[in-house]
């Protein structure tokens, strides 16, 4: 297996991306964690009064500062991994112009840059957690099921679009707008349960919505995520990778000649 | 049994009406491609274990993109590549480096990428680093260095671990002088080791002195492939003839086997070409250091408004000793009239070592050949040099030192 055989050029390769953002920048990866968590803070402090009273069950008073943290952990893997598989291609291209190597490590790379930074904000969050009062339950032991599958609906999506997108450059400009249509469309600042009922059954068609509900059951309301509405999340997920990789194969001998 | 085996190789790039339509393409819809420009085909050539083959062509004719299919870096269209052994390719120096990290940390991520684990590279380290030559700039970063230092770092990376086929474009022609005897060097041991080696190069001295086989590709077709010196003969004929439309090549088998290409216009031809000594008597053999004179009979077949006649010696591996013209020289003739006969004498010191050389002419107009071939002559004439009257020397030159020891 190639991805095995190349195990130590990924390796390399991930650790070299965070030790570069180090050296570029004082803080280095803590950016990656400082952005989403200024932006809880924005929120929080604008909305807090707006949301607060509408967070049944969880007692504390920084409730809606946790439950933004949680749905901002989901959103950001979603977000990172999808812009990046974006570009993943455009961006190798001359990596891939001159030098034969699996390509299948560039996803992988990919993959692992952005988990690596998402354990670092869940960590952060955690923490945060623990200083608000706030002890998360045993259900967080399913949370790194969901975040392999945050994981590969992003990454799957994400490559299906970045194949299409070295031949068709307009993907790359229209999909930063998709995600900000899909991020409003998903319960991250705002509480499902505000939205009138017979709209919300339009909202469950986002994958996002079930994969964002499912990481609140978990790190706000510490019960077992919705196994069956996330059943179908998984399945897409799976047919978005296997599709992202039959595209892949279909457009390797020509890919290179146009990047 | 071959190492490389390149059948039918081709490579188009089609345009679509539109993007969509080539995407509908993979999977069976959509239109056909509206044109289709191809840069490599029907290509077929195999090397055995060990070889040395080199790639000459103008620009364009599709070196890179040979070299690329070979690689696997780009798929062909046609064709197939086969491969037994392990590839390493030196297609662009330097690239891939990472301007933020040390020498030393590009030089892991390289490694990485050819697909070695971390202890071997960790191993092959001291040898990069020390053929490098850097010194304390391998730990650096990147951006700190010249480019010639990327350059010693990328080679180094490039051929730590010997491959089985070595391809390399262009790249022996950067760096310094120095750096440019090692990198031979290095490539020669590889070769000794049983590397085969595959060479694009536009240094077409190198082609003659490394490889034992030349390819010459012309407008994304093999023209013609054999002996190094009879392809690079062929191909400066090639890019003379461009020049003036009615000229043409032609090719003589020697008594030995080896091929002499004439090409031009034929307004002025070489008809005899002699060595003579300082009493005007044939040579048959020239000692190292003796005087001799080049004496060249050229008849003009029609009127020509200005000649010159240059004259090039090769040794034995199709290396330039000398070379000048009547230009250089100072001595063109301007308005020669049809059907004369001109006699060129150039007398010099044969300062040479022993051993075959060969001697081209040409006669043109200007300073090169580029303009107005009249005709070129490649191995026009052959001899010998022999050490007769000196001690015992190596080398090509005779340069006899005074000495002095206290």
């Amino acid at each position: 297996m190639a991805v095995w055989r190349f195990r130590h050029f990924i390796l390399s390769s991930i650790l070299n991306d965070f030790k570069l953002r180090f050296i570029r920048s004082g803080l280095g990866a803590l950016w990656g964690v400082i952005h989403p968590l200024m932006q809880v803070l924005i929120f929080a402090f604008i909305l807090s009064h707006v949301m607060a009273n509408k967070l049944p069950g969880i007692d504390n008073p920084y409730s809606y500062a946790i439950y933004l943290m949680a749905g901002t952990l989901c959103w950001s893997l979603f977000a990172e991994v999808m812009q990046r598989s974006l570009t993943l291609f455009i961006d190798n291209g001359n990596l891939l112009k001159k030098i034969a190597f699996p390509r299948i490590s560039l996803p992988v790379i990919t993959a692992g840059g952005v988990l690596l930074n998402n354990l670092l904000l869940l960590v952060s969050v955690l923490f945060i957690f623990v200083v608000l009062g706030h002890f998360p339950s045993i259900h967080l032991l399913w949370l790194p099921l969901l975040i392999a599958l945050t994981l590969a609906l992003g990454l799957g999506a994400g490559l299906v679009l970045g194949v299409l997108n070295v031949f068709l450059r307009d993907i790359g400009q229209f999909v930063p707008i998709l995600l900000q249509f899909v991020y409003w469309f998903t319960p991250v600042v705002y509480m499902a349960t505000i939205i009138p009922e017979h709209y919300r059954q339009w909202l469950a068609l986002n994958p996002m919505y079930t994969m964002v509900e499912a990481y609140h059951d978990v790190l706000v309301f510490g019960r077992m995520p919705d196994w069956w509405g996330l059943l179908p999340v998984a399945l897409l997920a799976m047919v978005l990778l296997g599709l992202a990789m039959i595209l892949f194969r279909k457009a390797s001998p020509e890919m290179v000649d146009m990047l | 049994m071959s190492i490389l085996d390149v059948r039918q190789l081709g490579k188009a790039y089609r345009q679509y009406p539109s993007e969509l339509h080539r995407i509908l393409g993979w999977f069976g819809l959509g239109r056909a491609p509206v044109s289709e420009h191809w840069v490599l085909q029907d290509v077929s050539f195999s090397i055995a274990p060990g070889e040395a083959v080199g790639i000459v062509g103008q620009n364009g004719a599709g070196k890179s993109t040979l070299l690329k299919l070979i690689t696997g870096t780009q798929f062909p269209s046609t064709g197939s590549v086969a491969i037994h052994g392990r590839v390493s390719a030196i297609l662009e120096l330097g690239m891939g480096f990472n301007q933020d990290l040390t020498g030393r940390e590009n030089a892991f991520h390289t490694a990485g990428l050819m697909g070695f684990s971390r202890d071997v590279v960790q191993e092959h380290m001291p040898d990069m680093e020390a053929f490098a030559e850097i010194g304390e700039y391998f730990d650096q970063p990147v951006r700190t260095y010249s480019s010639g230092m990327q350059m010693r770092v990328a080679f180094a990376v490039a051929t730590a671990f010997r491959p089985e086929i070595l391809i390399i474009d262009e790249a022996l022609s950067v760096g310094d002088a120095y750096f440019q005897h090692k990198s031979f060097n290095r490539i020669r041991e590889f070769q000794e080791q049983g590397t085969t080696l595959l060479l694009v190069s536009h240094d077409h001295q190198a082609v003659r002195s490394v490889c034992n086989r030349a390819i010459l590709l012309e407008k994304g077709r093999l023209l013609k492939e054999g002996n190094p010196n009879e392809i690079v003969d062929f191909y400066n004929a090639l890019i003379a003839e461009k020049e003036g439309d009615d000229s043409t090549i032609r090719l003589e088998t020697l008594g030995d086997g080896t091929v002499r290409t004439i090409s031009g216009t034929g307004e002025a031809t070489v008809i005899s070409i002699q060595l003579l000594d300082t009493k005007g008597r044939l040579l048959e053999i020239v000692g190292v250091g003796d005087t001799v004179t080049l004496y060249i009979k050229v008849k003009v077949n029609a009127f020509i408004s200005r000649l010159v006649l240059g004259y090039m010696l090769r040794d034995r591996l199709g290396k330039s000793i000398f070379g000048t013209n009547t230009h250089l020289l100072g001595r063109e003739l301007e308005n020669v009239q049809a059907g004369k006969l001109i006699d060129f004498r150039f007398t010099f010191v044969a300062n040479m070592g022993p051993g075959s050389y060969s001697l081209s002419t040409a006669l043109h107009s200007t300073r090169t050949h580029l303009e107005n071939n009249y005709e070129w002559r490649e191995l026009a004439h052959v001899f010998e040099v022999a050490n007769l009257r000196h001690a015992e020397f190596e080398g090509c030159n005779w340069m006899e030192p005074s000495i002095e020891i206290r």
